[in-house]
Parts: C-alpha cells; structure tokens; sequence
C-alpha cells in the first residue's frame, strides 16, 4: 500500500537523506534535552529524586503551579468562549481590534508583559499607592501570578475556537431558539457540544502554557521561596544555587506533563480531528 | 393565525434589505415569497421566526404584536435552508429537542414525547432511521428530518428557507407534492422562501415577488404568469419576449404589428412590450399585421418546443414555444420563413427619460382569436 509503483534509486536515496537528516534534529533537540532532563534528575539515584521533590519548597511549588492553573484557565475558557462568540456571531465595530488584542499576548515578549503588571500594580505603579493604603498585595504576591498567566495564556481557548464556531456557522443556535430553547438551553444544548473537543483542545494548550509559563511570572514573583514560587521559577532558583539534582528533578515533572499533554493532544487529533478546528492537523481543511 | 405585516423596512451595513413592505397572511394559506438573491425574502421570513427585527413597521398576528413575542413563543416551526440539524444529535434526539426544551410544567412525559417522535419519523417516511445522525442521512432524509423536528412542537406557521435548494431535481418534485400534501392535511399556515419561480408557481397558494427589499406583487401564481404588474415580474417570472414599439396613429407598432389602440390617449411616445413564447402565432393570416421572420434553429425540450426566430426587418430575436406534436402539423423547419405576430402582450408606456412606468401598465389582447 506505501509504495504502489517503483521509485528510482536516486528518489530514494533522498528519500533517504531527507528522512536522517530531519531525525538526527529531531534527536538532537529535542529528544536529548529532553532524555537529558531525566538522567540528570536520577542520577544519584531514586531517593534523592524522591527527597527533593518532597522538600517543602517544591511542594509549595507544585501546589502553586496547580492554584494558578486552576485559576487561570477556567476564567481563560470563560474568556475564551465569550471572545469566540462575540467573534463568530456578532458584526460590530472593532471587531477587527478585538480580533488583534487576542492575540497580542503571542506577539508581546512574556517579559514585558509582566512588567506592564509592576508598572500597573508596583509599589511605584499606577495603582500601586491606593492598593497599599488599603491593604492589599498583588505584585509579589499570588494575583499577579494568577494575572500574568492569564494574560499569556489568553489566545489559546480563543483561537481554537473562532475558526470553528466561523466554519460551523449559527444556523443550529437559531434552529434551537426557534424550537423553543432558552440562551441558556441554546447554550448548553448545542453550542457547547458542538464545540467541546476544540474546547478540551484549547483547554489543554492553556493549561500546559500557565503551567510552564517562565518570563511573565518570574517578572512579578519577587522569588519568595515558598510562597510566590512556581514550579518553572524553581527550577531555575534551585539551578542557579548548584543543586542540579533538584533542579532537574521538578524539571522533570514539568517535563511530564508535557509529555501527557503531548499524548492527549494527539489522541485529541487523531480521534476528534474534524471536530477540532480547519486548522488543525488531521483536521477537515 | 392572520398576519399583518405593515411598513416594514430593515436595513444592514449599506444596503435595504427590506423597504415598506406590507403583506397579509391568512390562515391556512401556502405562501411564496420568491425573488432573486438579495432580494429581502429571507430576511422578511427572518423577522416572521424571530431571528431578525425590523427597524420600523409592526407585524401583528390576530392584531397583537407579533414582534414583542420572543422566537421561542411564536408556535413557529422553521426549516432552514442547510436544515441546520443538530449534529451531535441522533434524528429522535432532534425531533424530540422542541419538547425537552419546554419548561417541565408544558413539557409531554417521555412516553408522550417518544410516542410523538414515532409518528413524527413515519409521517415522514423515515421509520427505522431514528438512531442515526445527520451525517449519515442523504440530503431528502435530513429535509424530512428537519421537517419533523419543526412539526414536533404543533406550530401554527411554519416558515421554510429554500427548502429544496440543496437536492437534486427528481427528489425535489417528489417532495415539493409530498409537501403541498402535509399542508392541506395539517392546515398550517405555511411561508416558503425561493429563487425558483417553477417551485412557488407549482406550489404556492399566493405568491409575493420580491426585488430589491420590495413587494413588486402578490397575487395567485395564475395572476402572476399572465398579468403580471411590473417590467421584474414580466422578466423574473417565465420567459418573457422585450421589445419596445413606437406610437404611431392610434396604436404603438413594432414594423408591420400594431396595437390598433392607445388607452394613454397619446400621453406618451413609446412603451416597452412583452411577450409570452406561447403568445407568438406563428401562421398568422395575410389579414392580420404580421411579422416576416426566419425560424433559425428548433430547440426541442421534451414535449415543448422553443423556436429561435429572426425579424429581420427589425433586427429582433424572438422565441416562441409550440407542442412537440404540433411541429410536423405546422411542417416547421429550421430555415424557412413564417408570418407571426402575437396573441396577447403587457405592454408599459415609457416616460420621458425611457423608464417604464408599472402603474400604466396595460394588457392588449389581439383583436380577434385566430387558431395558430
């Protein structure tokens, strides 16, 4: 079935060329570093892996990466698919610049955008003095963790959605209000399981991105060890104080989840690929 | 339910979808909204459903406000153009959404809505495809399911949007009778949308021509073939013969045929004519003013016969359509010459700046009825 009619030597010999060449950069870049992060991690072994993911700044690590996750990408899906709608069902004026500033955190560096957070919420920022005369911490703190993943992590609901909702049109919302369904009944009747492979898709590129999120967050953290330190953030702490073992270590869990979105992702594509979007590969172009 | 719909006028981004349009629908009637793309048609069967408002005009349904009612209030039941069926929904899941959306204090119990479900899918001939989804039904089984689903919540109006447009020609006649049928034996008032001139003039109780966001006419299909009231209709509505004849005595001439008459009492110089192929005699005697044309080319199509015919006195292109039978009793042959002038013609006086005017519009008739 692969090869219906003979191939001349020299289409196959680069065939051949083109194959080696695309894995030895494949093995160089990626599978190395990533092979790399779990040799280093174990090699002194399982118990001092073990013992340095269990060390409470870690915990408190891992538990932090799970909170702003938890926070940033339900609020991102709400945000998400309120963008799409708007973007898919409505004519309006700015539509366009709507369109633009859903994308711009993919275009602005992460580093700068968490410096628009200092400069808005610091002690010298705009809003800085009025929040601390009422008592209340934002940078240096949780929220303006939980704020800069949700600025980095805004398109990707948003985009997996559009072109969906584009291509699938509003004919079946207005089918469902004339049978008689309320918004909400439209809503979670239709709309919703219509989209709800592309949503899990977005979902999952949301999460994996608040997860490992570096620049913005390392930006407005202060690197309070135990309390406003991620899993990517302590990483880089525990590298820079030579402690290679317990830096690869929660490396490697980063490194996991990555793998496990990796192979969601996949199965997401291979199974629901037409349910997904135009753009994605396996996908209805 | 009577609707009354008055001075509607819509407007989008740049262009008049709707401009002071005024219809009324009685109860129990099979109206056609047909017209060109852009004409307005779905936007006026838009804002009967409740997906689309007007800027001004009222619609009023046994004199209350039809337009105050939300969409899911309307016993409306529509079928649109793509079906719009629900795609993750099995066939029964789609005709029972109208009822399991209901509030529980109206909504049937679930043997009420499965038992209503079932004589839904036989009604419709699909028994046995219940479980299916829509994408694995053809294009006439998706319409009937959609159908279905619309008929499922007893609406008094059901509104259908191109309901043929997406099959091909022989399901298309077997549903359109299929259709006109369900009709009579639901007596629903029903308001279709179409492009199709032959399905509205088949189908339609009432047609309402539509160009440009206006009503041109509304009348029985019979009303709108012969006598129809502006140059849109004449052209929109079957094949229609154009030229324009010139006052001269008492009558408007084209060459040698004349009107004999003037009803304008000579209020105007030229009017433009139209003519119906089947209008054209073709064997017209010595007697009658006539036309000396060339028969160039016999296009048979089934049991009519469209003749391409050359005044060449006038440089002017006609068609005229005979039975195929009658062919060979006329002895017609591409080539030879024959005397022809018409039977019947809706002529408009043109005014000063050569726009016809559709509200002097007049019928002639040739004076006697000579057999062709």
């Amino acid at each position: 079935m692969m090869r219906t009619r003979p191939v001349a030597w020299p289409r196959r010999l680069l065939h051949a060329v083109l194959i080696v060449l695309a894995l030895v950069f494949l093995l160089l870049f990626l599978v190395m570093p990533l092979a790399t992060v779990f040799v280093e991690a174990f090699r002194q072994g399982v118990a001092p892996y073990l013992d340095s993911i269990k060390q409470p700044e870690a915990l408190s690590a891992i538990k932090l990466t799970l909170l702003v996750a938890v926070l940033a990408v339900p609020l991102n899906v709400l945000f998400g698919i309120a963008a799409a709608w708007a973007m898919t069902r409505f004519q309006f004026r700015g539509k366009a610049l709507l369109g633009a500033l859903i994308d711009l955190p993919f275009s602005v560096s992460p580093v700068v955008s968490g410096l628009v957070y200092v400069l808005l919420f610091g002690a010298q920022g705009w809003f800085g003095p009025w929040l601390d005369s009422h008592g209340i911490k934002i940078i240096f703190a949780v929220p303006a963790l939980v704020l800069a993943t949700i600025f980095v992590t805004l398109p990707f609901v948003a985009r997996e959605l559009i072109p969906l909702m584009q291509a699938q049109g509003s004919e079946e919302e207005e089918a469902a209000r004339v049978l008689g369904a309320s918004g909400w009944q439209m809503f979670f009747r239709v709309t919703l399981p219509n989209i709800r492979w592309a949503l899990l898709y977005g979902v999952l590129l949301c999460n994996a991105r608040a997860m490992g999120e570096f620049g913005a967050v390392s930006v407005v953290s202060g690197h309070i060890r135990g309390l406003t330190t991620t899993m990517p953030l302590e990483v880089e702490m525990r590298y820079n104080e030579y402690e290679y073992v317990g830096a690869f270590a929660v490396a490697s869990l980063l490194a996991l989840l990555a793998l496990l979105t990796l192979a969601v992702k996949s199965l997401l594509e291979w199974r629901y690929g037409d349910e997904i979007a135009a753009h994605a590969p396996g996908g209805a172009a | 339910m009577t609707l009354e719909l008055s001075r509607l006028h819509r407007r989008f981004a740049g262009f008049q979808a709707l401009d002071d349009v005024s219809l009324k629908i009685a109860p129990g009637e099979f109206l056609a909204l047909l017209g060109p793309s852009g004409s307005g048609k779905t936007t006026l069967l838009r804002i009967l459903a409740g997906l689309d408002y007007p800027d001004s005009g009222s619609v009023l349904n046994d004199g209350e406000n039809f337009l105050a009612q939300p969409a899911r209030e309307r016993r409306i039941g529509m079928v649109f153009q793509h079906y719009a069926l629900f795609r993750h929904l099995t066939v029964i899941e789609n005709i029972a959404f109208g009822l399991r959306v209901r509030p529980w204090r109206s909504r049937p119990s679930r043997g009420e809505i499965r038992a209503r479900v079932d004589r839904l899918l036989r009604r419709v001939q699909l028994e046995g495809l219940g479980k299916r989804f829509p994408a694995q039904l053809s294009g006439g089984q998706r319409q009937r399911v959609a159908l279905a689903r619309a008929l499922a919540v007893e609406p008094e109006l059901l509104l259908l949007d191109e309901p043929f447009g997406a099959l091909d020609a022989q399901v298309r006649v077997t549903l359109r009778r299929w259709l006109r049928q369900l009709h009579e034996e639901l007596e629903l008032t029903t308001v279709f949308v179409t492009h199709d001139q032959e399905e509205a003039l088949e189908l339609a109780d009432r047609i309402a021509v539509m160009n440009q966001g206006r009503i041109e006419q509304v009348g029985s299909p019979e009303v709108i073939y012969q006598q129809p009231a502006t140059p849109f209709v004449c052209e929109f509505i079957g094949k229609m013969n154009k030229f324009v004849a010139k006052r001269s005595g008492d009558g408007f001439a084209a060459g040698p045929w004349t009107t004999e008459s003037d009803p304008w009492q000579g209020r105007f110089d030229q009017a433009m004519v139209y003519v119906r192929p089947e209008q054209l005699r073709l064997a017209a005697a010595p007697s009658q003013p006539a036309w000396e044309a060339r028969l160039r080319h016999i296009y048979l199509a089934g049991s009519v016969a469209h003749l391409d015919l050359h005044v060449a006195s006038l440089d002017l292109s006609l068609e005229a359509d005979v039975a195929t039978e009658d062919l060979s009793r006329l002895g017609l042959q591409a080539g030879m010459e024959l005397r022809i002038a018409p039977r019947g013609a809706i002529l408009f006086p043109l005014d000063g700046d050569g726009r016809p005017l559709s509200a002097e519009r007049w019928i002639w008739q040739a004076r006697s009825p000579v057999p062709a």
